[in-house]
């Protein structure tokens, strides 16, 4: 086996187009497709007209103030603003594609939500024009949009909250307001309830005077009770509901670190497939198969050697890859053993796959298309997440992503990298029983190679 | 491996006794029977799809014979083998193709077999070359060389000169009577019926999966009447009278 690894070797450092072609495309594939779901989405572009007036986006309402203007910077975080003069150049904008969305404020919103403070009525809209063009744009933007004015939405009822529970604490205890620049005490019920309380005290005790002040006291420790219990109540309306968050056993791997691992074993999938089905069948091709397998070397033996090529190779490449990558994203570089086993065994577990390819395709562009073939599928069937899909589908992809190695793969590699995960033992063992079963295929399927 | 080594006294290079292939439904050699003297240069014609590859391949140890068995005299080394496309490997050199296969055979010493095959070849000059660049006649010649890389007492040539152009032709056979003269037997299948008459001492004629003729060319000649102008008319009256 070692004069044929040594000969392979020779021959793949003969070929710098093909070897930099496997090696260079799954790199470039994956990285990709590392990034793509590493990255958090970009700002849609959306045309932004305000026709409210300079200095005038202030809304008061008791002693407090909204600007209209920070609630826009607060949409600005989620958008990427192109600021236009009108609402036909915003619209134009959407309709040259220049922008996804416009997003129009009328200039009545200030006296709308000022109403709507300080009366209960009225209703603040703003304007949104969708490009109808790309649906997923569309959508893009939409949701983009949408999610931060809720967000806004919620910050300026909260901060009306906390100004109409601060002004009934006032009224309650009493305190103080600012009023043309002086600050004018606030009596407040509590208070009034007790002065009332002493002067009834300090009243004879025939006075026609005290029913009227006992009234006037029931009323206030009515109002007392009543408004003591509205103050919590409404301030938990600001904050209804709260989350509490709890991860059940499962994946805790971070999203970048994750992704870093489907890029790997991405590109490890490829090369091994390809270069364990083509040097298989390049056997075949070269006419030497008959002369190596008449007592030179056992099919098992030639098997074997080109399942350990690939997967060294593979492993090779895929484990700079990684180490090249924690440059940029945190692998545990102290769980690094296990990076070399989870490579190792996918590696093999794809190498195996992959001479069973090379058995059956036999020429050597049939296995390297045949392999490509195949290399995608399996890829996606385990990368769809489980909710996606209806339940009988589930199951039908959760078997196929069972008896292929990428998902084993991706969890052995993942759970390596992260340490954040248990151990990678039972992907290993996975892996291990795929190769050795796919191993046996591809000696079912070398019946054929000589004969045919 | 279909060969094996007869117990007893065994005189013939090669005995193989009532070989029979089938390819699925199709019968592909038929209670083949022959034996090969040592020294001896014996050629295996027949029409397209006579069993010609098949009876070599069984021979060699490629394919295992459904019935029937290949032997060879105690202690024999290894048949050489050719297979009819040139099975090396192009992106390697012509000394590296020698290497390898000179490893893998477990040579004794395996540099000095290469060299040894390098000058009986004539290549020695164009060793570092990758037998991708090489004509299809230098091709033939390495080819051939790995197949004496063990110094093998019988050599089985599936069609060593199809594909050759008339000088290369020439020149691959004066290396191969070469060979046969310094002992090594030579068994070769060939569709080209004036060379078989040429080179061969013995002819093997083979049609639809059957041996129907075992004896030398003047012999085939006799059988099928005195009437033909040369060997390939005689052969080609010879397989016509046997419904051929």
């Amino acid at each position: 086996m070692r004069w044929l690894l040594v000969k392979d070797l020779q021959i793949l450092r003969r070929s710098p187009l093909l070897v930099g072609l496997l090696v260079v495309y799954p790199v470039a594939i994956a990285l990709m497709i590392g990034f793509a779901l590493s990255s958090p989405p970009g700002k849609p572009k959306v045309a932004f007209y305000s026709q409210v007036a300079p200095g005038k986006g202030r809304v008061s309402f008791g002693s407090q103030q909204i600007n209209i203007s920070k609630v826009a910077n607060e949409l600005f975080q989620s958008i990427q603003p192109v600021r236009v003069r009108s609402r036909a150049e915003a619209i134009a904008k959407v309709r040259d594609g220049q922008a996804s969305a416009a997003l129009i404020v009328p200039g009545d919103i200030v006296n709308q939500i000022q109403s709507l403070i300080t009366q209960g009525v009225g209703s603040p809209t703003v304007e949104l024009i969708l490009n109808s063009r790309n649906p997923l744009e569309r959508q893009f933007a939409q949701q983009a949009i949408s999610l931060r004015l809720n967000q806004v939405e919620q910050a300026v009822s909260k901060q009306v909250l906390r100004v109409a529970v601060s002004d009934l604490h006032q009224v309650l205890n009493g305190g103080s307001v600012q009023l043309l620049g002086q600050t004018v005490p606030l009596l407040g019920l509590r208070n009034s309830r007790t002065i009332i309380e002493g002067t009834i005290s300090s009243l004879p005790p025939s006075s026609s005077l005290r029913v009227a002040l006992r009234q006037v006291v029931a009323f206030a420790d009515l109002a007392i009770e009543g408004l003591g219990f509205a103050s919590p109540v409404l301030s938990s309306i600001g904050t209804p509901l709260t989350v509490q968050q709890t991860q059940l056993a499962g994946q805790t791997t971070p999203t970048a670190t994750y992704a870093v691992a489907i890029a790997v074993i991405v590109s490890l999938m490829f090369v091994t497939l390809l270069l364990a089905a083509g040097m298989l069948a390049l056997e075949r091709s070269e006419n030497a198969y008959s002369r190596l397998v008449r007592g030179l070397v056992s099919a098992e033996g030639l098997l074997s050697e080109k399942i350990v090529l690939a997967a060294g190779c593979a492993a090779a490449v895929t484990l700079v890859m990684a180490a090249a990558v924690s440059a940029f994203v945190h692998l545990d570089w102290g769980r690094f053993e296990l990076w070399v086993l989870a490579l190792a065994f996918g590696g093999l577990a794809f190498g195996a796959l992959g001479v069973a390819i090379g058995g059956v395709a036999r020429e050597v562009s049939a296995a390297s298309l045949m392999a490509f073939l195949v290399s995608l599928p399996i890829a996606f069937v385990a990368l769809i997440p489980a909710d996606a899909v209806s339940s009988g589908l589930k199951t039908f992809l959760d078997v196929v992503a069972f008896v292929f190695p990428f998902k084993a793969a991706l969890e052995a590699a993942s759970n390596a990298f992260s340490g954040t995960s248990p151990g990678i033992g039972l992907p290993l063992l996975h892996l291990a029983v795929l190769a050795v079963v796919f191993g046996l295929l591809a000696r079912l399927a070398l019946r054929r190679f000589a004969s045919a | 491996m279909s060969t094996t080594t007869a117990p007893g006294e065994q005189t013939a290079a090669v005995v193989a006794r009532s070989l029979t292939k089938r390819f699925g439904r199709r019968v592909a050699l038929a209670g083949t029977s022959f034996e090969v003297r040592p020294g001896e240069l014996v050629a295996v014609i027949g029409p397209n799809g006579a069993g010609k590859t098949t009876l070599l391949s069984i021979v060699a140890g490629v394919l295992a014979p459904d019935e029937g068995e290949v032997s060879q005299p105690p202690g024999s080394r290894p048949f050489g083998w050719v297979p009819q496309q040139v099975a090396l490997y192009s992106k390697l050199s012509v000394a590296e193709n020698l290497r390898l296969f000179a490893r893998l055979e477990r040579v004794a010493d395996p540099e000095a077999a290469v060299k040894r095959m390098l000058a009986e070849t004539g290549l020695e000059d164009r060793s570092d070359e990758e037998v991708g660049h090489l004509s299809g006649g230098n091709r033939q010649r390495v080819n051939i060389g790995i197949g004496l890389l063990a110094e093998p007492s019988v050599l089985l040539l599936d069609e060593p000169s199809a594909a050759l152009d008339p000088r290369q032709r020439e020149r691959l056979w004066e290396f191969i009577s070469r060979l046969a003269a310094r002992g090594t037997t030579v068994m070769f299948s060939t569709h080209d019926v004036a060379e078989a008459e040429r080179y061969g001492e013995r002819v093997l004629v083979l049609a639809d999966a059957e041996l129907l003729f075992d004896g030398t060319p003047v012999e085939l000649e006799r059988t099928a009447g005195g009437g033909t102008r040369d060997f390939e008319s005689a052969f080609v009256s010879f397989l016509r009278e046997r419904g051929h």
